[in-house]
């Protein structure tokens, strides 16, 4: 009987070529194979370059798809959508390195684009105990598959093309256990914001995270994405949760989806990736479900956040290590300490990203927005993440509930998110906004952030400042 | 790029923590499908404010670090976006080495790749380099092959993956080397996938 293992370690040792150090502890230094990548139009292009310039070709083209989704407009009419010569160049230069090169690309016009990590899923390229590394941060996300995914830089996408490998470090393990119900108004986002709060924007970092608990157990296969999305946001190199049955239907009903008989065969092995009982972490954290409140974030990082019912803290009661950049951040946010989080009023809305802009998203969001008008002054935006979520979305009517309250129905895309597009923040405006990151000038030079669940955004939407969802959602039940 | 053997030269203290790509290499700067261009990109919205003007506050500004070539920082520096382009910034800027308490590990991944030094030394040590620089313009040595760092007062080794050193000094052809296991990445592959036929299901029946 050999000893209990994590599902990381299960994952990984499935996919070691070789060892370079036969180490097998946190820190051995193997060659790992991958078994997908999504490419996107501006971290990969210099990786096709390095590919030409040393005449090498894709190990296997068929384990990548390219997907346009940082640079483009959302502009409802794709063909009147503006793009700057630069971003023009990256998605001209994108489908050329698809032909060159054999590999499947979405470009703008296709039905099937959408944000990377909203697409790969609901193509059903993304299948329990994978490894998936790709060149965008947030490729987390697949951990909700029990899929090992990870962010990297060009020069390792240029690796992973020509060898279908990469070159790795095992990491330590974290086991995050949430158990317990979650009370009404509080969603995935909400957990992952208050993890984040507790442990610090590097609470995880250089920690594999698996997520379990009846709270994780409970959450439909969306909202453990919008989870392990996130938790790149607390330092995590990879966030993992077992896969169970509620995965596998997910994946029975796309596109790509394994045939019914290759699922049967998959079905006992996908059911074995979980971490084995007494398996040991190097961390562990536990927390209670119906303690966490609906969260918005004050300042300029992830892990300065609280609960909408909350205050913007006190320097004096910060932690002498933090209290510099806390200043910082509430000067970057222009909030005096003290003031009511939800006193605090808002320019912009937004909707979308790879965290939260799923079918299940919209629904939160449409259920708080039906019956209601957007604040004069506010200027709301929802870009669905991919087009395959805004058709879903416009079969049920949900356009038209957003539509009806004020809200712009875009294109998908990355969008406000990080900006890259012509959608942005000017100097100085506010956006409640369901993205993951409120780094300075993340949504535009001199913008501000606050970050929360899609269905706060409409709660605040419709307020016109910082808002309680569960005080609408009682509103509804009158 | 240079190997890194013994560097010498100004260093910077920035002790803000999570200071995250997106501020060192704001999205303006994102558009190209080349490495170029990206020194003028580097902490641009703090170097520049929204008319273009240079902030005189920001320490880079300042004219006695005009040849700034290692950064001293706070905690979770280079955290967030994968974007590789903050590195080739700090590069083409003449940063050649960081020193930190830890990292954002994409960044550090993409440092590791491009030869930009990433030092990753315990909080007290970082502490203490802050406090002797104060407001001095320090002058500071890296000195990899013996593993050492001096500034004015303080003097100490320091540990480093020996991977990590060996790729800085010799500037190694990565997947090269990996390509000379292209056998074992083959069978390893043939037998992987034999072993679980769903996943040549998707982008390879195409």
């Amino acid at each position: 009987m050999s000893a209990p293992k994590t599902l990381y370690d299960k994952i990984v040792d499935e996919h070691r070529i070789l060892s370079f150090d036969e180490s097998g502890a946190a820190g051995e230094r193997l060659l790992l194979y991958i078994d997908r990548t999504v490419l996107n139009e501006y971290t990969s292009p210099q990786a096709f370059s390095g590919l030409r310039a040393a005449g090498r070709t894709p190990w296997r083209p068929a384990a990548s798809l390219g997907v346009v989704d940082h640079v483009n407009s959302t502009n409802p009419d794709r063909a009147a959508g503006e793009l700057d010569p630069g971003a023009r160049r990256q998605i001209e230069y994108l489908g050329e390195n698809g032909r060159d090169f054999g590999i499947e690309i979405f470009d703008l016009f296709d039905p099937r684009q959408g944000i990377e990590h909203v697409v790969m899923p609901e193509l059903g390229l993304v299948l329990p105990g994978m490894v998936i590394a790709a060149g965008d941060s947030h490729s987390t996300t697949y951990g909700a598959f029990g899929v090992v995914g990870f962010g990297i830089g060009t020069s390792d996408i240029e690796h992973l093309l020509a060898t279908q490998t990469l070159v790795y470090r095992r990491l330590r393990t974290m086991r995050i256990t949430i158990d317990g119900a979650l009370a009404p108004g509080v969603t995935a986002k909400d957990m992952i914001m208050e993890v984040i709060r507790r442990i610090g924007a590097d609470g995880a970092a250089g920690h594999a995270v698996e997520f379990a608990g009846s709270a994780i157990d409970a959450l439909g296969v969306e909202a453990r994405m919008t989870i392990c999305n996130m938790a790149v946001e607390c330092g995590a190199r990879v966030a993992l949760m077992a896969p169970d049955d509620k995965v596998i239907a997910y994946i029975a009903g796309c596109p790509r989806a394994p045939s019914p008989a290759m699922l049967a065969a998959a079905r006992a092995e996908w059911w074995a990736l979980r971490s084995d009982p007494g398996a040991r972490f190097d961390r562990e954290i536990a927390l209670g479900a119906h303690d966490i409140p609906p969260m918005v974030s004050w300042g300029t990082s992830p892990d300065q956040s609280l609960a909408i019912t909350g205050v913007v803290p006190n320097p004096e009661d910060i932690p002498a290590e933090r209290r510099a950049d806390a200043v910082r951040a509430m000067a970057y946010m222009d909030l005096a300490p003290q003031t009511r989080l939800q006193d605090i009023a808002i320019d912009r809305a937004f909707i979308g990203s790879c965290t939260n802009a799923r079918l299940t998203d919209l629904r939160d969001a449409a259920r708080i927005l039906k019956g209601r008008k957007v604040a004069p002054g506010v200027r709301a935006m929802i870009s669905p993440g991919s087009s395959e979520v805004r058709r879903a979305a416009e079969a049920e009517g949900i356009d038209r509930i957003f539509i009806e309250a004020g809200f712009e129905w875009r294109r998908s895309g990355c969008s406000l998110c990080l900006a890259m597009n012509d959608d942005s923040l000017a100097p100085g405006e506010r956006c409640a906004s369901s993205t993951n990151r409120n780094f300075e000038g993340r949504q535009g030079i001199g913008g501000r952030t606050h970050l929360m669940s899609p269905a706060m955004v409409a709660a605040a939407a419709v307020t016109g400042k910082l808002a309680d969802v569960r005080t609408l959602a009682a509103e509804d039940r009158i | 790029m240079d190997g890194f053997l013994c560097v010498s030269g100004r260093v910077a203290a920035m002790p803000a923590a999570n200071i995250d790509t997106d501020v060192i290499m704001p999205k303006a700067f994102l558009k190209g499908i080349d490495r170029s261009g990206l020194a003028a990109g580097l902490f641009h919205d703090l170097r520049f404010d929204e008319s273009g003007a240079v902030r005189g506050g920001f320490i880079l500004n300042r004219p006695d670090m005009a040849e700034t070539r290692f950064l001293l920082v706070g905690p979770n520096f280079g955290c967030g976006s994968s974007r590789e382009h903050a590195v080739w910034g700090m590069l083409q800027y003449g940063i050649r080495g960081i020193i930190g308490s830890s990292y954002g590990a994409i960044f550090a991944d993409n440092a590791a790749n491009n030869g930009l030094l990433l030092l990753s030394l315990p909080t007290a040590e970082v502490a203490a380099i802050m406090a002797e620089l104060s407001d001095d313009a320090g002058e500071m040595t890296v000195d990899l092959e013996a593993q050492r760092i001096v500034t004015g007062r303080y003097d100490a080794g320091f540990d480093i993956d020996p991977a990590n050193r060996r790729a800085l000094m010799l500037g190694l052809d990565r997947i090269g080397e990996t390509m000379a296991h292209a056998e074992e990445i083959r069978s390893f592959e043939k037998a992987y996938l034999d072993r679980k036929p769903w996943l040549m299901g998707g982008g390879d029946e195409r």
